[in-house]
């Protein structure tokens, strides 16, 4: 403002330049804002919206070309939801410029190959469908369209390339249909059908193993969990018996029929697929959630069948909208609220399907677990008329279905719905859960109650959930998280090592040093020994249990105070758990004491592992073992083998981090002395010391590199030893005593190997030669074995 | 290829808000360069009866979580109402702030802002009378707060 009003004044001609120079900016933010919020809620209509931003654009071409294609082309890849607004908005800007269509085309087919060799699989996917539709708009001729797909399913024909290469580009083909199959098929028939003859014998030809890993639920009824591409043929198949009549997607561009028909058409160019390469990453393969159909939404709109194309198009865009604003919840809960044609549908039902699609995506969400809970809870604020229903009918659902449920997925809905009620005060209508009671405490429907009330308990106290479940269920509910002190009172006195139990209490409290209780120590005796022959040093159990049990009795308090008494005596706890032996037991004390307060066990293995008194493998050594078998199904021990093999992994990344920035920065320095060249001789020498400590530094982050991943590759090997062990004498026994191998602990323990593959399955890649030719061989039962080749299935 | 389309992907959950830590030791371009670095998360609006454990709970929902201070009463040395809670990395942090922030911890909805980073000492309330600020001049009754206002309790 102040620069205006100065300009008016004293500088004259100057003025014009200093406005100039401040507004190009200025203009491209405002051509960007205009360009990305057409279509959003306005008091004009969408069609006279278009027309003006065409208007405006059209005008603007002379000197900011290159900006509006940007950002045009941006908007094609990253807003797939608004694929039709801006196809439409393209198309009018053809028919105005011809010269500018063609220029975006190309454009467009530059961003496809940099996506492609970028491994950006999904936006280059978005980019071909707005290809695609801009033949409806009078873009691109459809023939060039046609060579192109015909290029792609020629994929198919390829030798020696990983399935899901050939799957991506029949993907993209037959999702790209429902905008642009009629146009298609009115214009070259006789070359679609054969596409669509080539991708069935494709898919009829294809393997499937890798499907049983990713269904949600294991059983076919009510919803069959299919495999992606064979659920979208299906819908494919369908749309073209109705003649390709697709009413769903929204198509501005009709109403703009009589202008875009008057516009010249570009020809893609002749598009090869580029070739595949080893580093190359396709998108895995997808089983298609279903949980609800038009049974399910009692009044109001029908939900469109499984195998119509509007499930699927109204399941992609709702995607999308989640993945343009998953960071920001309330845009996003209010985006998927006002879908267009949601009138048309019941729209709660898709949004919470495809939400709970997302949490039980396999192996991973494609978002944080966290993020799904808040968007249902401000989607539960935003309709808290209606969506809290839905929300309710689909907990009852999953619940009925829990027999058949993958064990990852019971994980996520069982911490979804206890973070859930946790905002609501608990309120759930237990008492329609009591069919649960009657059945066997493992079985999955009183274990879940079971694992949720624990849960719930995490995040209030224990009297609160005495308190909200109805006295019928006492039996479910979690233990008071107590401390079990061995050496509590007077009437253990004659357990061994009670009365050095009671010195080392004492010793702590007077802040006694290290050396002074290590003494005190040395008088426990060692039941593992006949005659005290050496000091004492070696695995002594009972010296482990005293001091540990007093230490943590006396820091029972709260999270920190335990961290501070493990921080203080840390030296101690070294000495004392020197061999494997040492860290064994440490931990199984840890649970003895508190085997009442998971979470506590949790809190304080990760901080063992983070100060290094115990290792990783100690740690899945110690949850694998014959003591811990009694608890090997419950949740808490699965969150802290994954915690585990996460530090792991993240150890391994920091160190190798470490490695390459030392790289960097010495081939850096080296650069540098090269360009200063013809220095002082005192320089040279001390920039070849600089180098010298340099590469010294490297070498031995060289070898931490190696030693950590030679740990990491340890661990793996030990878990995986540890499964095949337990399942192989599991079958072995059942088969003897003919009896029904599939029991719920067969069923948790072979879902909890699968869990280890596809939560870890990025490290676990590396490792595939040494599994295959040392644990997972030809000899091993059958159905372990189907696990490792369902897991090879899914990037082959 | 890279352009980013700004006008449309925020971030906002992850910003900075207007508070600023009026005992920080530096000036204000240091504490902005920190608290756009920053791991911990200062927590507000905790009931007096919430526990560590609770704490540890929710927020290890969005990462791991390095520790937990509770926010104490400087003369009572008991629990006030809030808290800092530490991450590993950032990103951690920047998702609790997009997804627990605004959510219920023991009830109440609590509030979740960047902090600088911990220093001994500011553990405390720096109400006149040991519990925070915001305590000593509220006029509602919160009995997980300790009742009225500590001016409404005055005479």
């Amino acid at each position: 403002m102040s620069r205006r009003r100065h300009s008016d004044g004293d500088d004259g001609g100057q003025s014009h330049k200093r406005r100039r120079t401040s507004e190009p900016i200025e203009i491209e933010d405002r051509l960007e804002s205009l360009i990305c919020r057409v279509g959003e809620k306005s008091t004009s209509s969408l069609e006279s919206n278009l027309e003006g931003l065409a208007g405006v654009l059209e005008a603007d071409l002379p000197n900011y070309k290159n900006k509006i294609l940007r950002i045009l082309c941006a908007v094609a890849r990253l807003l797939p939801e608004k694929l039709t607004v801006y196809t439409t908005l393209v198309g009018l800007l053809n028919a105005r410029n011809y010269n500018f269509g063609g220029e975006f085309v190309e454009a467009m087919i530059r961003q496809l190959k940099e996506t492609l060799k970028a491994n950006l699989y999904t936006e280059a996917l978005y980019l071909v469908r707005f290809l695609c539709d801009l033949v409806n708009c009078h873009v691109i001729a459809a023939p060039s369209m046609v060579a192109m797909f015909e290029n792609f399913v020629s994929v198919t024909q390829e030798e020696d390339v990983p399935q899901v290469r050939s799957d991506w580009f029949v993907y993209v083909v037959l999702s790209s249909l429902p905008w642009v199959g009629k146009e298609l098929y009115e214009k070259k028939d006789v070359e679609m059908d054969r596409l669509l003859n080539q991708i069935d014998g494709y898919l009829k030809r294809r393997l499937k193993t890798h499907v049983p890993m990713l269904q949600v639920w294991t059983a076919e009824k009510p919803h069959p969990q299919e495999e992606y591409l064979d659920c979208l043929w299906a819908q494919i198949q369908k749309l073209k018996k109705d003649r390709w009549q697709e009413r769903h997607i929204l198509r501005p561009y009709i109403a703009f029929d009589s202008v875009l028909c008057e516009a010249l058409q570009h020809n893609l160019p002749p598009f090869t697929p580029p070739a595949h390469m080893p580093d190359c990453q396709y998108p895995m393969p997808r089983v298609i959630f279903r949980m609800f159909d038009y049974t399910d939404a009692p009044e109001g709109p029908v939900m469109p069948g499984s195998h119509s194309v509007e499930r699927f198009v109204i399941e992609d865009n709702l995607h999308n909208i989640i993945k343009s604003h998953w960071k920001e919840r309330k845009t996003c809960a209010a985006q998927l609220l006002s879908y267009p044609g949601k009138n048309k549908i019941p729209l709660n039902y898709h949004i919470v399907e495809v939400i709970f699609g997302e949490l039980f995506q396999l192996p991973c969400p494609p978002h944080i677990d966290v993020m799904y809970t808040t968007l249902l809870i401000e989607l539960c604020k935003l309709q808290p008329g209606s969506l809290p229903q839905v929300l309710a009918q689909a907990t009852e659902m999953m619940y009925m279905r829990l027999d058949t449920m993958n064990t990852t997925c019971i994980d996520r809905l069982l911490n979804w719905f206890s973070h859930h009620l946790s905002n609501f005060q608990f309120r759930w209508s237990w008492d329609d859960w009591t069919d649960c009671l009657a059945l066997d405490a493992d079985k999955p429907k009183p274990k879940f109650v079971k694992e949720v009330l624990e849960k719930c308990m995490r995040l209030s106290y224990h009297q609160r959930i005495v308190d909200i479940v109805p006295p019928t269920f006492s039996a479910l509910i979690p233990a008071d998280p107590i401390f079990f002190y061995k050496y509590q009172d007077e009437a253990n006195s004659a357990l061994p090592g009670y009365a050095v139990a009671i010195t080392v209490g004492n010793a702590i409290k007077n802040r006694a040093s290290n050396e002074e209780i290590l003494t005190v120590l040395k008088d426990v005796p060692n039941p593992n020994q006949e005659d005290d022959d050496d000091e004492g040093e070696g695995f002594n159990p009972l010296k482990i249990e005293v001091f540990l049990q007093t230490l943590l009795h006396l820091a029972a308090k709260s999270f920190s105070h335990s961290f501070s008494a493990l921080a203080k005596f840390h030296e101690i706890l070294k000495v004392l758990t020197d061999c494997d032996e040492g860290k064994l037991h440490i931990l199984r004390v840890v649970y003895e004491v508190w085997r009442n307060h998971p979470q506590m066990i949790s809190v304080l293995v990760d901080k063992l592992i983070r100060t290094q008194i115990v290792d990783c493998a100690a740690v899945a050594n110690w949850l694998f073992s014959p003591n811990m078998a009694h608890e090997f199904t419950r949740f808490y021990v699965w969150e802290i083998l994954h915690s585990t093999i996460r530090k792991m992994n993240k150890h391994v990344q920091k160190i190798q981090k470490e490695l390459e920035e030392a790289k960097d920065k010495l081939e850096r320095q080296q650069h540098k002395k090269q360009k200063d060249s013809g220095d002082e001789e005192d320089m040279e020498k001390n920039s070849e010391d600089e180098d010298g400590q340099l590469e010294e530094q490297i070498e031995r982050l060289q070898e931490k590199v190696e030693s950590a991943q030679s740990e990491q590759k340890n661990l793996f090997l030990v878990i995986f030893q540890r499964f095949i062990m337990m399942l192989t004498e599991h079958l072995v026994r059942c088969e003897t005593g003919s009896v029904d191998f599939s029991t719920p602990w067969y069923k948790n323990c072979i879902e909890r190997l699968q869990q280890i593959f596809l939560m870890h399955h990025v490290t676990i890649q590396q490792y595939m030669g040494t599994l295959e030719n040392l644990l997972f061989t030809a000899e091993l039962d059958h159905h372990i074995l189907a696990v490792y080749q369902q897991f090879c299935a899914l990037q082959l | 290829m890279s352009i980013k389309l700004n006008a449309l992907f925020s971030d906002s959950y992850v910003d900075v808000s207007q508070y600023r830590d009026q005992h920080f030791k530096g000036n204000r371009y240091e504490q902005e360069k920190l608290l756009k670095q920053a791991n911990t998360l200062y927590v507000g609006n905790l009931s007096f009866y919430t526990t560590e454990e609770q704490v540890y709970e929710l927020f290890s929902k969005s990462g791991d979580v390095k520790r937990i201070i509770i926010g104490l009463d400087k003369v009572k040395k008991t629990a006030c109402g809030f808290c800092f809670v530490e991450y590993y990395t950032r990103t951690d942090a920047e998702n609790a702030m997009r997804f627990v922030n605004g959510t219920r911890l023991d009830d109440r909805i609590i509030r979740t802002d960047w902090d600088a980073g911990f220093k001994e000492g500011r553990q405390y309330g720096r109400g006149k009378s040991g519990g925070q600020v915001r305590d000593e001049y509220r006029q509602d009754y919160d009995p997980a707060r300790g009742g009225y206002g500590k001016v409404v309790s005055r005479p």
